[in-house]
């Protein structure tokens, strides 16, 4: 154990005939920090120096520290031209120069930050987009083709994997889906209450909730649930198989994964995502219920009675018909994501993180879309 | 190494094959046939393109230029129904064995069967638990992949490779992360199964135990050239080729040594 106070030190001593021995003494440590290599630097600027020696009497101990000031000294040298004599260094240390000299450094290796045109980014920010763009375009006629098969009863997939997945993404989601739209209705509710009771009007508190939840709220907060949790399990699931080969293993089997996996899932999130939204809005009544019985003067009859008058069918099937199309969108984008996913475990994160954001954006862009085709055709 | 005429297409035929990603050009013009009942090995350093050769000549990825024939029947440029049933013939092993996750060993290795085959339910059972057996593993069919060791993985991946009785088996890297004993009973495993079926085997591996051990005849594949180096029995190859890159790999660097 080398006294922490005894700090390493570099001397140096010409010798005639060019000659500079570089004097080590004191423990040559990474954490004790040996000398720089500027001080060597300054001495040499100097010049006249034509061979360097090392004399290591005093040295106490050594590690990597005095190595990486050995390599340096031995870069410095080829590139002026000076002779290196290492024989002055311990054994091990001369071992270890032998080794990291043995191989030449590969000069076309090493990754320097080249700059790069405005153009050089513009253009290669728009293949890429294009391909992206191709990427998409084939996965989403691929599926189409995938079901065409299924509805003629030709698609291969084993239906037990179609259930397992059904009860994942169906009756497992439910305390979740339950949870955050009871709370989406019982904030609806409050809200609106602050507004109508200046009106004294608390009583369309029941409308608005009713309304919102059924036309948006149940649909959409289902749907970016759902993302959140099966939309990126799907990605990681299919990345994993792509990264442990199982999905090479099924196409070399002739089995297409676009059939035998992506093609579960989207029937189960399709189907179970309107079902489950239907529950959103049952639940983010109830929500609305509780805060309107317990806070306003309304009792548990007028505000059951007053839900029921505001919401009719047209309504009621907007927010199925939304949330058919976010079923299709999460199932996609995940399964998507999980397919274009590269071979490494760093490419499964990126590859769920990726389903998520994409999803829960083309949720949102898909709403909107819907909002401006319903008030056109005015339902 | 037979030039005789008018004898059978060789079970696969490389013509001019080409491999790259994208621009980056892996391996330039490869010719090699490779005869029926024959245990070909594909070798060289790491990271030359041994794999992807293999997933060229399993039709995973399509090559730059060239083609790939089967029995004399273009596979390359063959459309997808003829595709399909050219790959029935195939038997894959991957490097980690590549099982579905999501089934048991027994379903693992039916799966094929159930696809490709009228068999019912029951027969491919059995079927599966033959094939288990064969590779050591009765007793095991109901466990899923996660519950057994890698080696033992490996060798349910062999089962379900088998279970189409398939013409041609590959093996990508057999003997990676197996130790010793293991790594030569998958051998010995191989050269029976090549004997008994009669199928044609394609190995993917640097382990020169195994090249000397099973090969007939081998290709390396040189990095520095991105070319083929030599083609033949590697004995031959080790004591008789004038390609040094061939022979300071298969002397496991001792010519390189000796020479410098």
């Amino acid at each position: 154990m080398p006294e922490p106070d005894v700090a390493p030190t570099l001397d140096f001593r010409r010798e005639g005939s060019g000659s500079l021995l570089l004097v080590l003494a004191g423990p040559w440590l990474m954490k004790a920090g040996p000398p720089d290599f500027c001080t060597l630097d300054k001495e040499l600027q100097g010049g006249g120096v034509t061979r360097l020696a090392f004399d290591s009497q005093g040295l106490t101990g050594w590690d990597s520290g005095l190595m990486t000031f050995v390599l340096k000294c031995n870069d410095y040298a080829a590139e002026h031209d000076i002779e290196l004599d290492y024989s002055g260094l311990p054994e091990g240390a001369c071992g270890l120069m032998k080794l990291a000299t043995a191989v030449p450094e590969k000069k076309d290796a090493a990754r320097g930050e080249v700059s790069r045109s405005l153009f050089y980014h513009l253009g290669s920010q728009s293949i890429q987009l294009i391909e992206e763009a191709r990427d998409i375009l084939t996965f989403i006629g691929e599926a189409a083709i995938a079901f065409g098969r299924f509805c003629t009863g030709r698609a291969r997939f084993r239906w037990r994997d179609l259930w397992v997945i059904v009860q994942q993404t169906g009756a497992e989601a439910l305390p979740i889906v339950a949870l955050i739209s009871f709370l989406v209705g019982l904030i609806l509710a409050y809200v609106g209450a602050v507004q109508l009771q200046r009106f004294g009007a608390t009583i369309y508190v029941a409308d608005l909730v009713g309304l919102a939840m059924v036309r948006e709220m149940g649909a959409m907060m289902t749907a970016i649930v759902m993302c959140g949790r099966t939309g990126a399990a799907f990605a990681a699931q299919l990345g994993t198989m792509k990264v442990s080969e199982e999905i090479d293993a099924l196409k070399t089997l002739g089995i297409s994964p676009m059939e035998f996996l992506v093609l579960p899932r989207m029937i189960a999130l399709c189907t179970m995502l309107p079902l489950l939204a239907l529950f959103a809005d049952f639940i983010g009544i109830i929500g609305g219920l509780v805060v309107s019985v317990a806070t306003l003067d309304i009792t548990f009859q007028q505000y059951v009675n007053r839900t029921v008058t505001s919401i009719d069918i047209p309504n009621f099937m907007t927010g199925i018909i939304k949330a058919i199309v976010f079923g299709v969108l999460v199932a996609a984008t995940g399964c998507l994501r999980g397919m274009q996913s590269g071979s490494s475990s760093a490419a499964v994160g990126i590859a769920a993180t990726s389903a998520v954001v994409t999803g829960i954006t083309c949720i949102i862009v898909a709403d909107a879309i819907f909002a401006v085709l319903f008030n056109i055709i005015g339902l | 190494m037979s030039d005789t005429t008018a004898s059978p297409p060789p079970k696969i035929r490389v013509e001019n094959l080409t491999m790259a990603y994208g621009s980056f050009v892996v391996m330039n013009d490869l010719n090699f046939d490779i005869n029926k009942g024959e245990i070909f090995i594909i070798m060289g350093g790491s990271g030359c393109g041994k794999s992807t050769l293999l997933k060229h000549l399993i039709g995973l990825k399509d090559p730059a230029q060239g083609e790939v024939f089967y029995d004399g029947n273009n596979f390359t440029l063959a459309e997808d129904e003829e595709k399909l049933l050219m790959l029935q013939k195939f038997g894959v092993l991957y490097q980690g064995g590549a099982l579905w996750s999501s089934m048991t060993l027994a379903e693992n290795v039916g799966l094929p069967l159930g696809e490709f085959t009228r068999l019912s339910q029951k027969e491919i059972r059995d079927i599966a638990t033959l094939k288990l057996a064969l590779v050591g593993l009765r007793g095991f069919e109901d466990f899923y992949p996660s519950e057994i060791s890698g080696g033992m993985r490996k060798r349910a991946g062999l089962a379900r490779a088998m279970a189409l009785d398939p013409e041609v088996l590959f093996f990508d890297e057999p003997s990676a992360g197996l130790d010793p004993i293991s790594s030569r009973r998958l051998d010995d495993l191989i050269l029976e199964l090549r004997d008994s079926l009669g199928a044609t085997v394609v190995v993917v591996t640097h382990e020169l135990a195994s090249i000397f051990a099973i090969a007939d005849k081998a290709i390396f594949l040189d990095a520095d050239t991105r070319r083929q180096g030599a083609i033949g029995n590697p004995h031959d190859l080790r004591d008789q080729t004038e390609n040094l890159a061939v022979r300071t790999f298969l002397r496991r660097g001792e010519e390189e040594a000796s020479q410098t």
